[in-house]
């Protein structure tokens, strides 16, 4: 079986039915299993104090913000070489859950940096990549928006896309480009150094997959709709024709 | 289970709740158009199926 069987409407319709109600189910299993024992089992940082709670949400949310534009640039290029309209219709619905998450991580990490920096805004390198990405997000979103023909629009957001994955890689390695700004480095490494302790870090490594599988949840249903809508417009077009 | 933030309580709770707010609205959006649009597309279905 091959990968673009999936680029047929009915068999992405088909296939997403069955998997939905599991990946639901283990979303919610991972969020509040992860959020649980985060918040209330894991002690405070000596450093961080009980901010160091935040990290369960700001750091999957971070991630997930960037990767979403990822999927967002691999199905755009897709739609770019092969001209599959699923693989379009699932960027435009990454979007608005790409954009949601982006605002997560700043929204978070400013009611972190207020007590740990003395601040709610840094011209940091990491955190202007990230607010860069968020508007990144609305262009993208708006732009779907403003063009009538569908195929246009996917052809120009697919360009937008892959500018604005120069800022997805940045909003990742700003810290490491630049050794300088408040925003320290990756609390997931496979450094054990660097690595945050493990009494957060398995909470943490919970809840990134509760933000994983949520994403795929909303992206696969955002989908459906848009090849619902598609087909929806497409009746309806035939209907005025007639 | 007993947590104390202590002076921290604000920005703890406060990122809790403003991502539970922005995820609730974002998953109730999805499913509100979702059915939105499903409901649209059976009733033009069911048209053209009477025709």
């Amino acid at each position: 079986m091959s990968i673009w069987e999936y680029a047929n409407p009915k068999r992405f319709m088909d296939t997403s039915t069955r998997v939905l109600p599991v990946l639901v189910l283990a979303t919610f299993a991972c969020l509040l299993v992860g959020v649980i024992w985060g918040f209330f089992f894991t002690p405070d940082d000596y450093r961080q104090g009980a901010t160091v709670r935040i990290i369960y949400l700001h750091v999957p949310a971070a991630m997930m913000a960037i990767n979403a534009w990822v999927m967002m640039l691999v199905t755009s290029l897709i739609w770019l070489v092969r001209r599959h309209h699923v693989s379009a219709l699932a960027a435009k619905a990454a979007a608005p859950v790409g954009l949601t998450f982006t605002l997560v991580a700043l929204v978070t990490g400013a009611l972190w940096g207020q007590p740990m920096w003395g601040t709610w805004w840094a011209w940091d390198p990491r955190l202007t990549s990230f607010l860069i990405l968020f508007l990144f997000y609305l262009g993208y979103i708006a732009l779907w928006a403003a063009i009538e023909d569908r195929d246009a629009a996917a052809d120009l957001t697919s360009v937008l896309c892959l500018v604005g994955s120069v800022f997805a890689v940045l909003s990742r390695y700003a810290v490491n480009f630049w050794n300088q700004g408040l925003h320290q480095g990756a609390s997931l490494s496979l450094d054990a150094e660097e690595n945050v302790s493990d009494v957060f870090w398995q909470p943490l490594v919970m809840c990134i997959a509760g933000f994983v599988l949520l994403f795929i949840t909303l992206v696969l249903l955002r989908t459906r709709t848009e090849i619902r809508a598609r087909r929806l417009a497409a009746l309806l077009m035939r209907e005025r024709m007639a | 289970m007993t947590v104390t933030l202590g002076k921290y309580a604000l920005p703890v709770l406060g990122s809790y709740a403003a991502t539970i707010v922005l995820l609730g609205v974002l998953v109730a959006v999805t499913l509100w158009r979702g059915a939105q649009v499903r409901r649209a597309l059976a009733a033009v279905e069911a048209r053209a199926g009477d025709e």
